[in-house]
């Protein structure tokens, strides 16, 4: 484990969590989410989990933002919140 | 400052992250209005609860918990000189050999038990959002208010 990656990847990642919940669009919050998938795949590889950085490589940044994008685009785009 | 970083924040930085992106997670499930900022809250407080348990396989200085018992001895002699740490000597020995010591390496137990915790999580969550989709057509709307409406009035009339 590296310090200074650590906390790079820590600090972008409540940032990414803040922002795909704060923006009002929900097909750009599906996409931030998928942004957010990826960052915590990064953190797993850094911290020595690369099984896990593999399976959230494929489930978390690819599977669950491609659902939510389906979701969004058979309801409806905005937001209220 | 400075000390309170290095004493306080430091040691157990992923600990603090793993508690602040857990009451995100819980802040979005209660306060948001939408159903789909409801779920990706729910992610999140999935993903902050791993990162916990990821978090307690780490040791300082070891690599990836992968056996690599054949053909490492000559390049554990070479790094041998060139290490720094003790962390690093103690690795660098180990290499080559068909038992390491697993100070060197990952814990991996956690990680395989949150190998299952994501794969049920993306199936909770596709089932969410499925229920989600469903509920958009019953009541044409996604917001948790305008739903509760509805449903205090009657229901839809169909």
């Amino acid at each position: 484990m590296i310090f200074a990656f650590d906390i790079i990847i820590l600090v972008f990642l409540v940032i990414a969590a803040i922002i795909s919940l704060s923006v009002k669009d929900l097909l750009s919050a599906s996409m931030i989410f998928g942004i957010y998938g990826f960052l915590i795949c990064l953190l797993w590889a850094e911290m020595g989990a690369v099984d896990v950085a593999f399976t959230e490589a494929a489930v978390g940044a690819g599977i669950s933002a491609v659902l939510m994008v389906a979701t969004v685009f058979n309801t409806k785009r905005k937001s209220s919140d | 400052m400075a000390e309170f970083f290095e004493q306080t924040l430091q040691p157990h930085f992923n600990f603090w992250i793993y508690v602040i992106l857990m009451m995100i997670g819980l802040w979005a499930l209660i306060a948001k209005n939408n159903l789909i900022k409801k779920l990706i809250g729910m992610s999140i407080f999935q993903t902050a609860i791993i990162l916990f348990y990821v978090s307690l396989g780490v040791k300082e200085d070891a690599t990836i918990p992968i056996l690599d018992p054949y053909g490492q001895a000559e390049h554990a002699a070479a790094d041998a000189e060139g290490a720094e740490t003790e962390g690093e000597k103690k690795r660098d020995s180990y290499i080559g050999k068909k038992s390491p010591d697993p100070d060197t390496m990952a814990n991996p137990l956690p990680h395989v038990l949150m190998l299952t915790a994501i794969v049920v999580g993306v199936a909770t969550l596709g089932v969410a959002l499925s229920i989600t989709q469903m509920i958009f057509k019953e009541f044409g709307s996604l917001e948790e208010d305008e739903i509760l409406e509805i449903v205090k009035g009657g229901g839809v009339d169909d």
